[in-house]
């Protein structure tokens, strides 16, 4: 796939290179005999202030890009066999091991679902985020401490000066993944990628978090890659969305366009598979089929298998991902799909 | 009803109780389709009289003594009719698991009944239990640990018979298994092989067809979809709609995710701190709530529609929930309340219809434990 | 393969699931098939295996492989070097040294395993008690088990071979008692979080007596990693037996075991140093080979490696 060609315009919206750029990545995983390929030429590109979602189900390949990006991918047995991750005009991937672990934590930074497995359960979070002004800025234990707390306060951790000698366990799940996020902007990163960050919240604290965080996202105008397979937290906070499957990006758009007229099957299915909160529905639409098994990932469209509107060209001949247009032909800005027949799916 | 007049700490509350579900029977036979409108009105098959589980809270090794109790329920009644889905929604903590193990008799209650057409099984042991046990099973939330690995799909399925010889004879077992295969959309074929050949959804398919091999008339669903992908979700509640028609079962639906819940659920609970907030149809909660959690709740959810999220009310609690271990006196919503005032903090609200909608045709009329309960919609945009 | 545990929980199916309709009969043996994929594929398990097979065989034809009678004296040719008539040598009697070897396999092979079966047995039965009843069975066995385990373990045998005479069957006893504790508290542990998952659960509310729960659901999904450490510990037991030997308190010093002979040659260190080297080694190759094969049972049974 010549995707340099085909991938959406690259630039900021004053035409400067955006802060983060993946193209065409490949990443597999060996384990013994069988490869695994999880991520198959993933092009996509944020700018500052900007939220990019990234939006699919468990083996999408959506958590492995963003290891990649990050430089914290397991490998072996994974292993990036193609590709680019330009980052600040940069290409971090030619990087010498010391200089990419300098960006992580400094100018990258990543949020996990999981904030009780994330932090050291016998460190106090004090120390914890300490750690991070210590190790990047050398700063004195005080100083350090000093820090912690504004942070804290910064998240929203009530009494902060009381807790901050307290122990993750100490602290709900919801303060625990605020903690997470002070971690993260410690050294006010540019690109925050946040790894299905409120998945294992309750709704009424996802909503408290996913506000925190889009609100310091805008106070530092920080480029965020939010991975998620939840559409409805999608359309509360994102900017754009890719839609990945089976390793691919099937549809690029920005976030109104994804929801009103998706130009991929996948999406379409998505979205109608959904029950809503606000009317009492019908039958629910339902995907046929499994999701992709990723060591046998079906010639040409991987989604074939699962669509309704599947013809033979879907069998054999992978889709690239094209610009879609709309009705008189101009490109619609940021939107493309990687579907033979987007156009029957857009205006369908 | 005879066993509930005994029951002296709740008799106040019980007529209430028998006349709302006339009301409800009632308004729900203009919402839903006709047909399902006779079941709604028959005797409940399953009536839960407050339900209590605390659990003991120890310290020591040898000699250990109590040192207070997890309050998961406490004081929790609703009725379950034929063929119909009960909704229990609420956040972690709330108490929706623990109703569901108390239900399967997998925990005994510290207090409280529940009774099946007519019959306390919270009493029961031995042969009488098991008798009950073939009418109610369960679909657990977690594919990867509700099947045992060691056993093919075939014993899996099969054990329900092993356990009560007298559902199926012997030499009809493995075609039984087999029709259950087919009925919840697997190939039959797939009798000898062995859990982990699965993914999640076809793991959770044969879950059901183990609750189903008894021919049950009341499921107990604990979260039986959220471990799933999103388009393996639809899929599987699919199933259980129609399974539901084609076997006139009963569903008690615990989920934390609202949406789910509304699509399946005729009647819906909302569950915080081990007490139920609002109880009421699938409209009277999601489009007239009248209790402020839940609209604190429903307003919380994200929904799938970029152009409500400028639109809609959003109420965004502070704090996080308080420890079911020290629950806060009076209303227990109270410390995340805008609402509250003294009153809340002294007298627990209890479970009925709010006085300002009593005797009303008003959807808001149904059963909401607050002091200070006001219809307000929060799922459409404003 | 983080995206694949991280995500919502749902991994790609294994390729199996997604042919519909493969024949049945070869899924059924497809479990145990994988297992011993995974168990073949690990180069230091088939290793372990081979260790083991040889010790086994070794001891079976020990009649056959051995030039010599193990017991039959030579005074005219003693401490003879290795080479020549006698490939290991001979000792301060002019026994061979390579026929006590073989044959000292055969008291390694049944030592080693009947105690560790003997400590099985125990522990699986305590720690089950354990595990399943809690309360008060619990804190019983498990104070007993401490009690058991703050002992060492040889200095437990050598107190209990005091009181029963030496022999095989007081060292596989006394090394049987000393060992089970572990066992027990691996069980116990094992049933503890096997007990709380949900096919346990869903065996309770199907009407499944206890016993059919134990049997069916329980002991299936905790035992194996107990027999696999059994495995493991065998060559502990071994190390074990031959210290006792060594020490005077194992089997009758005439017996050709390999704690015996390095004790025949505990005088003639520096000087005759084959005495002692070469049933040493027997003794290291043989220990690692039972632990060689217990990792490599347990990666290979394990599904959380998978």
């Amino acid at each position: 796939m010549t995707s340099l060609e085909t991938a959406p315009a690259n630039a900021g919206p004053d035409g400067t290179a955006p802060l983060l750029e993946v193209r065409d990545l490949h990443v597999e995983f060996k384990v013994r005999d069988s490869v695994t390929k999880a991520v198959n030429g993933v092009n996509y590109s944020v700018n500052a202030g900007e939220t990019l979602a990234v939006l699919g189900e468990s083996g999408s390949g959506k958590s492995v890009t963003a290891q990649a990006i990050m430089g914290i991918l397991d490998s072996p047995p994974g292993r990036i066999t193609k590709g680019q991750i330009f980052f600040q005009g940069q290409d971090i991937l030619s990087l010498p091991e010391n200089e990419r672990r300098k960006l992580r934590g400094a100018r990258m930074a990543m949020i996990f679902q999981d904030a009780l497995s994330s932090l050291n359960p016998v460190l106090s979070v004090g120390f914890q985020l300490g750690e991070m002004f210590r190790a990047h800025q050398g700063l004195t234990r005080k100083e350090a401490k000093a820090k912690a707390i504004e942070l804290m306060d910064r998240v929203r951790i009530p009494a902060a000066r009381q807790r901050v000698n307290d122990y993750p366990h100490q602290f709900s799940g919801g303060m625990r993944q605020r903690i997470m996020i002070a971690m993260a902007l410690a050294l006010e990163p540019d690109l925050i990628i946040a790894d299905e960050p409120t998945t294992a919240l309750d709704v009424t604290v996802q909503a408290q978090v996913m506000d925190l965080l889009a609100e310091l996202q805008r106070e530092y105008n920080m480029g965020l890659i939010l991975i998620t397979h939840d559409l409805g937290v999608v359309a509360d906070v994102a900017d754009k969305i890719a839609v990945m499957y089976a390793g691919r990006i099937v549809e690029t758009a920005p976030v109104h366009e994804l929801y009103k007229r998706p130009a991929h099957p996948y999406t379409r299915g998505l979205l109608d598979s959904i029950p809503r909160l606000d009317q009492k529905g019908q039958e629910l639409y339902a995907i046929k089929g499994l999701p992709p098994n990723l060591q046998q990932i079906p010639p040409g469209c991987a989604f074939n298998p699962r669509c309704a509107q599947a013809r033979d060209i879907c069998r054999t001949d992978v889709p690239a991902l094209v610009p879609v247009t709309g009705e008189d032909g101009t490109e619609l800005p940021g939107r493309a799909s990687a579907c033979h027949f987007w156009k029957e799916t857009l205006r369908g | 009803m005879a066993e509930l007049s005994k029951d002296s700490g709740h008799t106040d509350a019980m007529p209430n109780v028998s006349e709302v579900e006339v009301v409800d029977a009632s308004s729900e036979t203009e919402a839903v389709a006709a047909v399902e409108a006779p079941v709604q009105r028959g005797e409940p098959i399953l009536q839960v009289r407050d339900l209590v589980k605390h659990f003991p809270l120890t310290r020591g090794i040898l000699f250990k003594r109590q040192i207070g109790a997890v309050r998961a329920v406490d004081g929790v009644s609703f009725d379950l009719h034929q063929g119909e889905t009960l909704g229990i929604v609420g956040e972690s903590g709330c108490g929706k698991s623990t109703v569901a193990k108390l239900l399967m008799n997998l925990e005994r209650p510290t207090a409280g009944q529940i009774f099946y057409k007519g019959q306390d099984i919270t009493r029961l042991s031995g042969r009488a239990l098991k008798a009950v046990r073939r009418n109610i099973q369960m679909v657990f939330q977690d594919p990867y640990t509700s099947l045992n690995p060691r056993m093919t799909v075939g014993d899996i399925i099969g054990e329900p018979f092993d356990i009560h010889p007298e559902a199926a004879p012997k030499g009809d077992r493995r075609k039984r298994v087999q029709e259950l295969l087919d009925v919840v959309g697997l190939n039959p074929e797939y009798i000898n092989r062995y859990p982990h050949q699965f993914s999640g959804g076809q793991r959770q398919r044969i879950g059901i067809a183990r609750g189903l091999a008894l021919n049950p008339e009341i499921i107990i669903c604990d979260e039986p979809v959220s471990a799933l992908d999103v388009s393996v979700q639809a899929q599987v509640i699919n199933l259980m709609e129609r399974l539901q028609d084609e076997f006139n079962l009963s569903y008690i639906f615990i989920a934390h995710d609202l949406s789910i819940v509304r699509h399946i659920s005729d009647r819906v609970g909302v569950m915080y701190l081990g007490r139920i907030a609002e109880i009421g149809t699938d409209e009277q909660i999601y489009e007239h709530p009248t209790h402020p959690y839940t609209q604190a709740l429903l307003s919380a959810v994200p929904v799938p529609d970029p152009e409500a999220r400028e639109h809609r009310e959003r109420i965004i609690l502070t704090g996080d929930v308080p420890s079911p271990a020290n629950p806060p006196s009076g209303c227990r919503f109270r410390t995340r309340c805008w609402k509250a005032q003294d009153k809340c903090a002294q007298e627990v609200p209890l479970l009925a219809v709010p006085e300002r909608f009593k005797g009303t045709d008003s959807p808001a009329a149904h059963e909401s434990a607050c002091h200070f309960a006001e219809e307000k919609d929060v799922v459409h945009a404003a | 393969m983080t995206e694949l545990v991280t995500g919502t929980g749902e991994p790609a199916p294994a390729p199996a699931a997604t042919q519909p309709g493969a024949e049945p009969s070869v899924a059924r043996v497809s479990q145990w098939a994988d297992i011993r994929h995974r168990f073949f594929a690990n180069k230091l398990a088939v290793v372990g295996l081979a260790i083991i097979v040889v010790l086994v065989l070794t001891a079976l034809l020990a009649p056959v492989l051995a030039p010599y009678d193990p017991l039959k004296q030579d005074l005219t040719a003693t401490l003879q070097a290795p080479g020549g008539k006698h490939l290991l040598g001979t000792d301060a009697l002019g026994r061979d040294q390579l026929s006590r070897l073989i044959y000292g396999s055969r008291i390694a092979v049944v030592v080693g395993l009947a105690s560790i079966l003997v400590a099985l047995t125990i522990g699986i039965v305590l720690g089950a008690l354990a595990g399943y009843f809690g309360r008060w069975v619990d804190t019983v066995i498990m104070r007993a088990a401490d009690i058991f385990f703050a002992f060492p373990l040889l200095i437990g045998s050598i107190v209990i071979i005091l009181l029963m005479g030496r022999g095989v069957l007081p060292v596989v006893l006394s090394l049987g008692i000393f060992q089970w504790a572990t066992f027990a508290r691996l069980l116990r542990s094992q049933i503890l979080s096997v007990r709380e998952m949900d096919f346990v659960h869903a065996a309770r509310a199907l009407g499944a007596g206890r016993s059919r729960i134990i049997r069916k659901h329980i002991l299936p999904n905790s035992v194996t990693s107990v027999l696999v450490y059994g495995t493991s510990n065998v060559g502990i037991a071994i190390v074990a037996e031959a210290s006792l030997s060594y020490l005077g308190v194992g089997v009758d010093p005439e017996v050709a075991e390999w704690g015996n002979m390095i004790s025949a040659g505990r005088g003639f260190m520096g000087v005759k140093d084959f005495m002692w080297t070469y049933p040493s080694l027997a003794i290291v190759i043989t220990a690692l080979g039972f632990i060689l094969l217990g990792n490599g049972l347990r990666d290979a049974l394990d599904p959380k490696l998978r």
